[in-house]
C-alpha cells in the first residue's frame, strides 16, 4: 500500500492558486522530497495532507486514510514536524513530549518506554528535564523530531526540517532521520529549498507556482539537465582527443587554459576507460589532472522553472525579517 | 471519551504551567496587597463616616479585589491563546486529533481553574482584615470563582479566537478590562450613583461576579442589614445570571475556534 497518494488536489486562497491539481504517489517507506521557492505551494501542500486545510478540489489518502473524509484518523497516524518551532518552552523537554502522548492517547507505560528510546536517540536524555526555553534551537528541533514520533506514527511529514539551522546541526538532525529510517521504517515527507538536502530523498517532486514539473530520483532529475562533466589536463591534447573521439559518442571541447572539458552521462565509469586508453596509446599520454563535476539540482530547477531557487534570500534575509516584525509586533 | 481527553490535557497544561510558575504566583499578591492595604486604608477613615463607622471600608474592598484577581488571571489565561500561535505551539494541539472543540472547553477549564487559585491566594488575606470564613463560605467561594473565571475565560476566547498577534492586547486592556472593573462595583457602592452608571453597571458581567462575592464572603463579618444595603441582588439572582452569560459566551468560543480554515 502506498503511504501518501494524492488525487487532482488544489488548494485556492481567493483568486490565487496555491496548490493546482497535484497528483503524486509515495511508496511506504520512502523518504520524498517536495522542492521548490518559497511560495511554491510546498507548506500549502504539507497543511493538506496534515488535515490542517481543506482543498478546494481534490483529495488525498494518507496511510489508508482519505484527509477530506477521515481527517481524525489521519492525524492519529502522522506526525509532523513544523517549519517554526511548536514546542511550549515553560515545560521541559518531557513534558512536552507527555502532553504530546495524551493529546495522543499513547497509554502512560508505553509512553514511558518510548519516550526514553527515542530520547536517547537525539540524545537529550540528559536535557529531558530541563525546562525547553534553556535548549538551543538544534536541541528544539531533535526534541520536536521525537516527539513528532512518540505515538508511532506511520508517516512524519517535515515542513523544512532543518531552516535556520547551522550546518553542523543540519547534518546531525540528519544522521538522526536515516537512522530513523533505519530503526523504524517510517514514510517521511519533506519540504526543502535546500538543494543539498534534496539529495537525501529518494525521490524529488519539484515543484513551482503550485504545479508539480517534475517527479524522479535525484540522479534521474540530474540526468536530464546532461551528463557529467569531466575536466583533464594532458601532456598532448591534440592526441588526447584523437584517442577519444575514437571511443564513442564523446562530446570534447578545449578551454582557453590548455584543458579539455569532456561531457558524458557517467563520468564516474567513464574515468577508468579514459584513463586505460590515454595508458595505453604509443607513446602513453601523461595525464596531469583530471576532475569530475556533477549536475546539481540547482541546475534541474533552472532548466525545469527557469529561474533559481533563491536560496540565499531565504536563508539570510527572510528569518531576520521575520524576527523583526516579531519584535515590532508588525502583522506576518 | 476522546473529547474528554483533548479537553483534560489542554486543562493539565494550563495548570502545570500555572503552578510550575512559582514566583509569579507570589508576585500576583502585590496588587491585591497594594489595593486592600493601602488604597482601602487610605480610605478607610472617609468612607466609615458614611457608615457611622459600622463598616471597615477593606472588608467592603476585599470581594471586589478577590474577583479583580480572578478576571485578570482569566483574560490573561484565554489571551495565551494568542501568545501559543505567535509561538507556535498552538499548532501542536490544532494538528492533533482531538476536536477544537475539546481544545476550546478544556481552555475555558484550564483558566477558570488557575483563576480559581489565583483567587484562593488572595483569599488568604481575608483573616488580616478580620474576615470570618468558614469552610461551607470558603466551598461557594470557590463556586462563584469558577462560574466568575468561566464567563471571563470564554469572553476572552472570544476576542483571542482569531486574533492572529499580541497587539491588540493592551487596548483590550484599557478599554474593556478597567471600564468592565470599574464599573462593577469593585470599589464602591452601586447606590445612589448617576442613572448611567447604574446602567452601565448592569450590563457589565463583573457585576454580579462582585455582588455574589460580596454577598457570600461577608456574610459573617458584616451585619445583614448593612450587607443587604451594600449588595444589589439576592446571590442565586447573580448567579443565575453569571450562568446565563457563561453559556452564551462558551458557545461563540467554541464555534469562533472550531472554523477550520
Amino acid at each position: 500500500m502506498s503511504a501518501i497518494e494524492a488525487r487532482k488536489l488544489v488548494r485556492r486562497f481567493g483568486t490565487f492558486t496555491a496548490v493546482d491539481e497535484v497528483d503524486f504517489v509515495v511508496e511506504a517507506g520512502e523518504i520524498f522530497g517536495f522542492l521548490g521557492p518559497n511560495g511554491a505551494g510546498k507548506s500549502t501542500t504539507i497543511k493538506l495532507l496534515c488535515t490542517m486545510l481543506k482543498p478546494t478540489a481534490g483529495t488525498a489518502v494518507v496511510s489508508g486514510f482519505d484527509i477530506t473524509r477521515q481527517p481524525d484518523r489521519v492525524r492519529q497516524s502522522i506526525g509532523i514536524i513544523f517549519q517554526d518551532p511548536s514546542l511550549d518552552d515553560r515545560l521541559t523537554g518531557r513534558e512536552n513530549m507527555r502532553f504530546h502522548a495524551m493529546l495522543y492517547d499513547v497509554p502512560r507505560a508505553a509512553f514511558v518506554q518510548r519516550a526514553n528510546e527515542l530520547l536517547a536517540m537525539v540524545d537529550l536524555t540528559d536535557k529531558a528535564n530541563d525546562l525547553v526555553r534553556t535548549y538551543s534551537g538544534g536541541m528544539r528541533r531533535r526534541l520536536e523530531i521525537a516527539r513528532g514520533l512518540l505515538h508511532q506514527p506511520k508517516v512524519l511529514f517535515l515542513d523544512e526540517p532543518t531552516i535556520g539551522l547551522d550546518p553542523q546541526t543540519r547534518r546531525h538532525i540528519w544522521d538522526y532521520l536515516t537512522k530513523l529510517r533505519r530503526r523504524e521504517g517510517v514514510t517521511m515527507f519533506m519540504t526543502t529549498h535546500y538543494m543539498a538536502e534534496a539529495e537525501h530523498c529518494d525521490r524529488i517532486a519539484v515543484i513551482d507556482h503550485g504545479k508539480i514539473v517534475a517527479l524522479d530520483t535525484p540522479r534521474n532529475l540530474k540526468a536530464m539537465v546532461g551528463g557529467d562533466l569531466i575536466t583533464i589536463r594532458t601532456s598532448d591534447n591534440a592526441r588526447t582527443v584523437t584517442a577519444l573521439i575514437a571511443l564513442h559518442g564523446i562530446d570534447i571541447r578545449a578551454t582557453e587554459d590548455e584543458a579539455l572539458i569532456i561531457e558524458i552521462a557517467q563520468g564516474d565509469r567513464f574515468i577508468p576507460t579514459m584513463v586505460d586508453v590515454l595508458r595505453a596509446a604509443d607513446p602513453p599520454i601523461r595525464i596531469e589532472t583530471i576532475s569530475l563535476s556533477h549536475p546539481t539540482l540547482d541546475d534541474v530547477f533552472v532548466k525545469l522553472t527557469g529561474h533559481g531557487i533563491r536560496t540565499s534570500e531565504a536563508d539570510t534575509v527572510q528569518p531576520l525579517r521575520e524576527m523583526a516584525q516579531v519584535w515590532l509586533g508588525k502583522k506576518r | 471519551m476522546r473529547h474528554l481527553r483533548g479537553v483534560y490535557t489542554i486543562w493539565y497544561r494550563d495548570v502545570l504551567r500555572f503552578l510550575r510558575d512559582r514566583p509569579r504566583i507570589l508576585a500576583s499578591m502585590a496588587q491585591p496587597l497594594l489595593f486592600l492595604f493601602v488604597f482601602g486604608t487610605g480610605l478607610t477613615p472617609a468612607m466609615s463616616g458614611a457608615t457611622n463607622g459600622a463598616l471597615d471600608f477593606r472588608q467592603f474592598m476585599f470581594p471586589g479585589v478577590l474577583c479583580m484577581a480572578v478576571l485578570f488571571t482569566a483574560i490573561f489565561s484565554a489571551i495565551s491563546v494568542v501568545w501559543d500561535r505567535e509561538f507556535g505551539f498552538l499548532k501542536e494541539v490544532l494538528v492533533a486529533p482531538v476536536s477544537r472543540t475539546a481544545v476550546a472547553l478544556g481552555k475555558v477549564a484550564g483558566g477558570a481553574s488557575i483563576s480559581m487559585l489565583q483567587g484562593l491566594v488572595v483569599l488568604v488575606l481575608a483573616p488580616i482584615i478580620g474576615i470570618r470564613l468558614d469552610v461551607g463560605t470558603i466551598v461557594e467561594i470557590i463556586g462563584l470563582m469558577l462560574l466568575l473565571a468561566s464567563v471571563a475565560t470564554s469572553f476572552g476566547l472570544v476576542i483571542a479566537a482569531r486574533q492572529k498577534t499580541l497587539e491588540g492586547f493592551q487596548m483590550i486592556m484599557n478599554f474593556l478590562l478597567m471600564p468592565l472593573f470599574f464599573l462593577s462595583g469593585a470599589f464602591f457602592p452601586l447606590r445612589g450613583v448617576p442613572w448611567w452608571m447604574t446602567w452601565l453597571s448592569r450590563i457589565d458581567p463583573v457585576t454580579y461576579g462582585v455582588d455574589s462575592m460580596r454577598g457570600v464572603a461577608l456574610r459573617h463579618s458584616v451585619p445583614p442589614e448593612l450587607l443587604a444595603s451594600l449588595t444589589l441582588y439576592p446571590v442565586a439572582i447573580d448567579v443565575a445570571v453569571m450562568g446565563v452569560l457563561a453559556v452564551a459566551f462558551i458557545a461563540p468560543a467554541v464555534w469562533l475556534f472550531g472554523r477550520q480554515d
